[in-house]
């Protein structure tokens, strides 16, 4: 508090345009700008204003939110935050531990929060034990996309293990086709590696390694063959990848140039859009060893502590309304995820978010259900950040599996 | 008498008036800002701003990261060889053009005409340019050299030599201008009596001319060491940074830490490295100048 009011302080002189919520009204803070999205979050807007509650769009464009997180810390420490702000993963416990995230317990607890979440999500969203911020959707990111029809012509067959994955990728080489449309970006050379990690070592090892960080399984020999796997994918890529979008990358498999991509489910929107259908145009598995387990990306609305009553009442409409039935079925179709409350009609959605659907709820049972590293929701930025740069240095050099490992090592020490 | 007094008073007091917002507004946004991030790089700020201090700790997180050491190699690497092809090349041209060749005007204009243009559309530009396939690589082998490799975009070594290709194009056609403007401010009695007393055209340019043109090397390299040490939407744009980390140079660095990895103090000790890269030189050319004048 003390430190909050010290910040405040300080940053007032930086701060312009300052202009505090009115009462009834909801000042959200988000980057889903993009068509879908924003049509996912618009549906939001009109379930609120049907309920009282008007609603003042803040949205900072730029994909991965960083922009958005930029202008939340100036607007944050000069003491006049939006109602809510879409923050993911530890995340919210950073703003939570800084002071500034609203108590809405009591809404969670009128709605039963507790039974409608599975434990990992609602860890997620509580601060000491209470909820501060309301999930709206749970994405796999643990996929494999793949042609069958360029699959078919090389003779080659769907893998299901990395060794498989290896074999399979080396006959559509043969056959002329790129086996792996890949983007060399950052944070999707972090999805691959992921993905990795998770097929070759299994959700424990994920578990102590990326989760826990606990340093003798970093230090394992899994570790070593995780990177010699993830250092074979370098020659299954084309020459062309550094700087591509996921996107272009999802339009080479649409279009039988490439047969494989890994990418979470947001991919499918690609598809859709292409007018393929799940299961005979693009076939939708669980990325190679991972068919028990789920790397889970959860996107969700963090809430500032208001200091209008009025505004504090329509910041708890809000979040009834986020995990309300509507509104996590119509976003979720909008957006190709599943929805984060567990329970609901599942007609509307497709064979891949089925199988999404029944992989969370199987895996959530058996431990295997674990958050994404390179989504945001394993560890702190600092340490993501730390193995980013490890994992596409790695992937963009022909640095050996030890030296990679070692190098994983120290800069997830140097980063904590 | 009283009436020329107030203007008296009012003539000298209005300049200091109109100027003191601006004044105002310097110290606090630059050198406020400055003294801290200076103050934030030995404290132990993460996400936001925070007082604890743990002295020159950020900046030994900073130096044992294997990032900063290849931003910084590539500022070296960047900076060397943007200044040196863009001065030779920019005084190259300005000699040329300025023999009073014909159509020398539209000349002048399209080897300006780069510094019109942001860096961000630069670095669009020749990143379809140099990807190999799309841009050269590819009409090169549709003319029938199949063979033909040029892939510096994607290869983790090359990388940083693809910024410096960008940014000499960009800029080499600013320093022309400044040295055309040096040259043409020389008087050609001077060049004529070296002709008179047997120089060659090389030697009349190297012993006579260069030597006039010295405050303008300086005021070049000034220009284009700033640009070097501050580029950042090149990068983005180019190569986003990549293959990897590899063509990072250390604004880029600094935005990453600072603002995507919650690591403001480590980002603050970077920025202040920077300056004092800015610092070390400015204060000669600053000195130097302060020197002449002194002089004069």
């Amino acid at each position: 508090m003390m430190l909050k009011r010290t910040l405040a302080a300080v940053m007032a002189v930086s701060a312009a345009a300052a202009m505090s919520a009115q009462a009834n009204e909801v000042e959200v803070l988000h980057y889903w700008t993009s068509g879908g999205e924003a049509k996912s979050v618009s549906f939001l807007k009109e379930r609120l204003e049907g309920a009282g509650v008007s609603w003042k769009d803040f949205a900072v464009a730029g994909g991965g939110g960083e922009n958005a997180m930029t202008v939340l810390k100036s607007r944050a420490v000069s003491g006049n935050p939006p109602t809510a702000a879409q923050i993911k993963g530890p995340s919210i416990q950073e703003w939570g531990e800084l002071g500034f995230l609203a108590d809405i317990d009591d809404v969670a607890k009128a709605n039963n929060w507790d039974n409608l979440l599975p434990g990992v999500v609602s860890d997620v969203m509580k601060h000491d034990g209470k909820y501060v911020a309301a999930p709206v959707n749970v994405h796999r990111v643990n996929w494999l996309w793949a042609n069958p029809e360029v699959f078919r012509k090389a003779g080659a067959t769907i893998p299901t293990t990395w060794d498989d994955f290896l074999v399979q990728a080396q006959k559509l080489k043969d056959a002329g086709y790129i086996p792996l449309a890949h983007g060399g970006q950052a944070w999707q050379d972090a999805t691959v590696f992921e993905a990795v990690v998770l097929g070759v070592g299994g959700a424990d090892y994920y578990n102590k390694a990326f989760v826990e960080l606990d340093a003798d399984a970093l230090n394992s020999d899994t570790t070593e063959e995780v990177f010699r796997v993830f250092g074979e994918l370098r020659n299954l890529i084309d020459a062309n990848s550094p700087g591509r979008d996921w996107n272009v990358a999802t339009s080479m498999v649409i279009n039988g140039e490439a047969g494989m991509q890994i990418m979470g489910d947001w991919a499918k929107g690609e598809f859709t859009v292409a007018g393929k259908n799940a299961g005979t145009d693009y076939v939708c598995v669980a990325a190679p060893g991972t068919s028990g387990a789920y790397t889970f990306n959860v996107d969700s609305f963090a809430f500032f502590e208001q200091s209008d009553s009025a505004a504090a009442s329509a910041q708890k409409t809000m979040a009834a309304e986020i995990l309300g039935v509507e509104f996590q079925e119509v976003f979720n179709l909008n957006k190709g995820s599943i929805p984060a409350r567990l329970g609901m009609a599942r007609d509307e959605f497709d064979s891949c978010a089925h199988d999404s659907m029944d992989a969370f709820v199987a895996s959530s049972q058996t431990g295997g259900l674990v958050p994404s590293f390179a989504h945001g929701m394993a560890v702190p930025e600092a340490v993501s950040g730390a193995i980013y740069d490890v994992a596409t240095n790695y992937f963009n050099s022909s640095t050996s599996p030890a030296e990679g490992k070692s190098q994983l090592v120290s800069a997830i020490q140097a980063a904590m | 008498m009283s009436n020329r007094s107030q203007g008296f008073s009012l003539e000298t007091w209005l300049p200091k008036i109109v100027l003191a917002p601006t004044t105002v507004a310097m110290i606090v946004c630059m050198y406020g800002f400055i003294l801290w991030t200076g103050a934030l790089s030995f404290t132990k700020s993460r996400m936001l701003p925070q007082w604890e201090f743990v002295g020159l700790d950020q900046y030994e997180r900073l130096f044992g990261n294997p990032r900063w050491d290849v931003a910084l190699s590539n500022l070296v690497v960047f900076g060397v060889l943007f200044l040196a092809i863009s001065l030779v090349l920019g005084l190259a041209l300005a000699i040329f053009l300025d023999q009073r060749i014909r159509g020398e005007g539209a000349i002048r204009t399209i080897y300006l005409y780069p510094m019109a243009v942001s860096f961000v559309v630069t670095g669009t530009a020749w990143k379809w340019i140099l990807n190999p396939g799309l841009g050269l690589e590819k009409l090169v082998r549709d003319w029938g050299f199949t063979d033909f490799e040029f892939r510096w975009l994607v290869d983790q070594e090359m990388a940083i030599y693809t910024i410096v290709i960008a940014a000499v194009w960009q800029s080499s056609g600013f320093v022309m201008a400044m040295f055309l403007a040096g040259l043409r401010g020389i008087d050609d009695s001077l060049i004529k009596a070296a002709q008179i007393d047997g120089a060659s055209p090389a030697r009349a340019y190297w012993h006579v001319i260069l030597p006039i043109l010295r405050p303008v090397f300086f005021s070049a390299i000034v220009v284009l060491s700033h640009i070097a040490i501050k580029s950042f939407d090149l990068v983005q744009a180019l190569t986003g940074g990549g293959p990897g980390y590899a063509s990072d140079l250390p604004a880029n660095f600094m935005y990453t830490f600072a603002f995507n990895r919650a690591q403001m103090g480590v980002g603050a000790a970077s920025a202040m490295i920077m300056l004092f890269g800015v610092l070390a030189i400015l204060v000669p050319y600053l000195y130097s100048e302060l020197r002449g004048s002194n002089r004069g």
